[in-house]
């Protein structure tokens, strides 16, 4: 009674035209007759996809930097902060020599996502004080066993010749939020 | 004779495949329905539109594995859907598919059989049905199954009654139980001469008929046998593979003659507006009329579906009382205010 919006139940006896039902059948039946001619919501799938967002957050991916080394430090925030624990790796020193692959003194040596875990919420990227992990506009596609929703860097890292483009993302919100964590060892 | 016997053996496996094309397409047009009701666009994966979806549905029951609980007993277990999808066919022998067809000098009429008691047989084949659902939903020996079986058989035979009073007020009216005459009594309608379809001397009638053929099809709003919420899926839960396949299309099958019986009862079987005004020759009235009265199937069929998607179920007690409370006494009362104007026309 405190919103005053409670409802007091009543129960009254039907009149007759409620009684014979006839009256509320026909009503319902013209509804439902004028939704057969009504546009459809369905959207068919494989032919057609729905528009998506520009921010949208699909399947991961592991950045190189310009020259095409891995940015990824396996500093371990994006595991800490995942909130569904999808999120595992192993980390790597960098030996001499391979510094034109690893940006960092120490990398992820594996670096495993499962999918079926993951929530997409972001976080991962949120965490990263490297740039290195980003969600894009892909979408995760369907496998018929467990095993194969666990990307390895295999399916993580973007190929040297062909960077995902992760701009779209990007928006003035995003950049004032990174501006505030003052990535400066990132230039 | 063997002329008889091979043009009937032709009819019967005509009107045999005929009936089983049509609970298929039921099914797929069930589902396409209840799509575009709810603004969907249904099955439509299985060939262009999904056409070929009854086929795949049919393949997936027969691969399915088949369970027998050891539970129950086998030989009514089995027999259970045998009988529900006998019965279901047995009434279509009665129908008038159409008026007769004149080849020669022989005449073919378009009827299996065309007995004179031919509405009593309907009933008796129909109120054996009911024998299936109860058998299987006690052989399986589990509790959803018998509840599902005990509703089933209490729903059916409590219609039974208003379905078959309603019908002695259409046989005062036509004075003959034989389905062929009674369609050959409504020919022609609107047009050169003026006859009406019996719907509009019985329209009490025809809707405690429709309400009835509803509760023994266990169709929607009166499918308490196998609601899902309540009873998992009622005197089927412990089928699986063909035999729940058998048991799903005898419904099908049971709304397709359901829909003819009242076709032919009321809405003047085979015979259409103005087919006495067209002046074409009889053999092609006789093919037009079996196309109409498969349209008007057709449209019951979907009328059947329509009802389905649009009005939530009865509750138990609520099914009663609409049974015998009401449907009963206004069954009695069209009977008494029928056979008054039939003295009083005299």
């Amino acid at each position: 009674m405190l919103t005053n919006r409670s409802k007091l139940v009543v129960k009254k006896e039907m009149t007759f035209a409620e009684k014979i039902y006839l009256p509320a059948i026909l009503s319902g039946v013209a509804i439902t007759i004028k939704h057969l001619f009504r546009k459809k919501a369905t959207v068919k799938y494989p032919e057609k996809q729905r528009e998506i967002s520009d921010v949208w957050r699909g399947q991961h991916v592991l950045k190189r930097d310009d020259k095409g080394a891995e940015r990824c430090t396996a500093c371990g925030l994006c595991a800490v902060s995942c909130p569904a624990e999808a999120i595992t790796m192993v980390a790597a020193e960098r030996k001499k020599g391979e510094e034109n692959l690893y940006r960092e003194e120490k990398y992820a040596a594996t670096y495993e996502i499962n999918m079926l875990r993951c929530i997409f919420c972001g976080l991962c990227e949120e965490a990263c004080p490297k740039e290195a992990i980003f969600l894009t506009d892909r979408i995760v596609s369907t496998d018929y066993g467990r095993n194969g929703f666990i990307y390895g860097k295999d399916k993580l890292v973007e190929s040297v010749d062909e960077r995902v483009d992760v701009t779209k993302r990007q928006t003035p919100a995003v950049l004032a939020f990174k501006q505030q964590k003052r990535l400066s060892h990132n230039k | 004779m063997s002329e008889f016997l091979i043009y009937k053996l032709i009819l019967v496996g005509s009107v045999f495949g005929i009936t089983l094309f049509v609970a298929a397409y039921s099914t797929y047009a069930e589902r396409k329905v209840a799509a575009f009701l709810q603004d969907r666009v249904g099955p439509d994966r299985a060939g262009p539109f999904g056409i070929f979806q009854p086929l795949a549905d049919g393949m997936k029951f027969i691969y399915k594995e088949e369970i027998i609980p050891v539970v129950s007993n086998k030989f009514l277990f089995v027999l259970g859907p045998c009988l529900a999808m006998l019965t279901a066919m047995m009434a279509g022998v009665l129908i008038p598919w159409g008026n007769t067809l004149i080849i020669g000098d022989q005449v073919y009429s378009l009827q299996i059989a065309d007995l004179n008691v031919g509405i009593l047989y309907v009933f008796g084949v129909v109120s054996i049905g009911v024998y299936g659902i109860m058998i299987g939903g006690w052989a399986s020996n589990n509790k959803f199954s018998l509840l599902g079986a005990i509703r089933a058989s209490a729903q059916m035979i409590s219609y039974e009654i208003a379905m078959g009073l309603s019908i002695i007020a259409l046989i005062i009216m036509t004075g003959t139980l034989s389905l062929g005459e009674i369609s050959a009594q409504q020919a022609g309608g609107v047009g050169g001469d003026w006859n009406m379809w019996n719907v509009v001397y019985q329209p009490l009638g025809f809707l405690i008929f429709i309400v009835c053929a509803f509760a023994e099809c266990n169709r929607t709003p009166f499918d308490l046998p196998e609601c899902e919420t309540e009873l998992v899926g009622g005197y089927h839960t412990e089928y699986s593979s063909m035999k729940l396949g058998f048991y799903l299309f005898a419904e099908y099958i049971n709304m397709f003659v359901s829909s003819a019986v009242i076709s032919t009862l009321y809405f003047g079987g085979y015979n259409f507006p103005f087919m006495n005004d067209l002046g074409l020759d009889h053999n092609t009235i006789s093919i037009i009329g079996t196309v109409v009265l498969f349209a008007k199937i057709s449209f019951f069929i979907f009328f059947f579906m329509w009802i389905r998607w649009t009005i939530p179920r009865f509750r138990y007690d609520q099914l009663m009382n609409l049974g015998w409370k009401i449907l009963i006494p206004l069954a009695v009362f069209n009977i008494f205010l029928t056979g008054l104007v039939m003295i009083l026309l005299k």
